[in-house]
């Protein structure tokens, strides 16, 4: 990601999948206000997954991932530097981006609240995981329908939990739970994703 | 004994000395497999009582249990052989966790498909969105991505180290899917055998539930068996001892 314009792409691609929702579902405002928990978290995992294609491909194309891995410094603090820097660039944008969608929604500034929340824990996790995915399927041919295909079910857990702390938040329950069960995934990735993929990147290049 | 020292492991374990040995056991596990699956299915159908709850749409589940114990016990088999694959470059391992990746999908999928026409009579839907059938199915997502990553890549020692780390890092499903029923409050009942309690049924459906278990067993030796024996011969073709085997070259 070096251009003003991919980083857009990806926040474009985001608020244009949501908006379809109500032109497909209907524009009745309370079927919106169910689903949208639901339909956000599904849009910021798409926008963030079409991202995670151009995570390593340009490094590996000029050689610079060649360059990373005889680095003095060990691969996995490189590779986590890089993922902290594409979350920048591609996720905290659709957080940023998230309350003026749940206001289309109708949702209300509560449940607003806890869903940018739910999504600055949960983007970073998908950008770690989605890492691996990424490293594994570098240069292979029809490497972005793979990458979606391993890195979909790994996502689920964390959807169920975003969405979840959203839905419970709109029905009167406690939230608690499930954002701490998101930061635990958080720091869990942070722990192996890293590493999982340095070894994904040395395999690759081996 | 020489099965007991480590020299006779590792010579079995070279491909081109596995390939006769595996040859061997098939149909001894062949006809274990279709005696057990016959005896249990017989004991199934026929000696096991009817529960008095559910009639006799019950008897699926000397289908259904067998078959998703296999499913997650497959999985973690095959993300043993890679890892031992990955870690100490061994050949036959990677080529065993590639044999096993369709055997553990196609039980996958039996298990989810008997549960669904379990499900329709007895909670009256095919399918809900359960803890414990989200986490099977997301096991079935797997084993697919393992296999399609596997075929994607050209090089076979690269396809099988990639994979290996893929199905290591879907590990972690297996023991969501197993506790998923009593972390959850889940649609899908609890686990009817417990190694502290003992089991809740009938010694009858025990047994033919557990000869099922085994019957599978061996049905997945044979599977892997002959599928790594066909993996063996595509891998090692350009060696010696294929072109003779097969006849071909000089």
């Amino acid at each position: 990601m070096r251009r003003r314009a991919e980083v857009l792409t990806v926040v474009f691609f985001f608020v244009i999948v949501v908006s379809l929702f109500p032109l497909g579902v209907g524009p009745e405002i309370e079927t919106l206000r169910l689903i949208a928990p639901g339909v956000i978290w599904v849009a910021a995992l798409l926008a963030s997954m079409l991202s995670l294609d151009r995570l390593f491909s340009a490094d590996y194309v000029d050689g610079t991932l060649e360059q990373m891995l005889i680095a003095a410094q060990p691969l996995s603090v490189l590779v986590l530097s890089k993922i902290l820097a594409h979350w920048v660039v591609s996720g905290l944008p659709l957080v940023l981006v998230s309350p003026v969608l749940g206001m289309q929604l109708g949702m209300d500034v509560e449940s607003i609240g806890v869903l940018v929340v739910s999504l600055a824990i949960g983007t970073p996790v998908l950008s770690l995981i989605g890492a691996v995915g990424a490293g594994l399927t570098l240069g292979v041919r029809g490497g972005g329908v793979l990458l979606s295909l391993l890195v979909l079910p790994l996502y689920i857990p964390v959807l169920i939990f975003g969405a979840g702390a959203v839905e419970a938040v709109q029905s009167g329950m406690e939230y608690g739970a499930h954002v701490s069960l998101l930061a635990a995934f958080l720091i869990t990735a942070l722990l192996l994703a890293p590493w999982g993929a340095a070894t994904a990147l040395k395999i690759s290049l081996d | 004994m020489r099965i007991l020292s480590k020299s006779f492991w590792l010579q079995v374990s070279a491909p081109k000395a596995f390939y006769p040995v595996a040859g061997k056991l098939i149909p001894w596990f062949t006809a274990i497999a279709i005696i057990l699956t016959l005896v249990g299915l017989y004991m199934g159908f026929f000696v096991a009582p009817t529960d008095f709850q559910q009639g006799e749409s019950y008897r699926i589940i000397f289908i259904h249990v067998p078959a998703a114990w296999m499913s997650m016990l497959i999985y973690v088999l095959m993300a043993c052989y890679a890892a031992i694959g990955l870690i100490w470059n061994t050949r036959l391992s990677s080529m065993m966790a590639t044999a096993l990746a369709p055997t553990g999908a196609m039980f996958t999928f039996i298990a989810l498909w008997t549960g669904a026409f379990w499900g329709k009579p007895t909670w009256g839907a095919y399918w809900v969105w359960d803890a414990r059938l989200t986490s099977e199915l997301i096991l079935l997502f797997l084993y697919f991505g393992f296999i399609s990553l596997q075929a994607a890549i050209d090089d076979p020692q690269r396809a099988s180290r990639a994979s290996a780390l893929l199905a290591l890092v879907g590990l972690v499903n297996v023991p969501i899917i197993y506790f998923s029923v009593k972390w959850w409050n889940t649609l899908h009942q609890g686990s009817s055998l417990n190694l502290d309690k003992g089991s809740s049924m009938e010694a009858t459906m025990l047994w033919a539930m557990l000869i099922m278990t085994f019957a599978f067993w061996a049905y997945t030796i044979v599977a892997a068996l002959l599928r790594v024996r066909a993996v063996i011969l595509e891998r090692e073709r350009h060696s010696e001892w294929v072109g003779e085997l097969l006849g071909v070259g000089k």
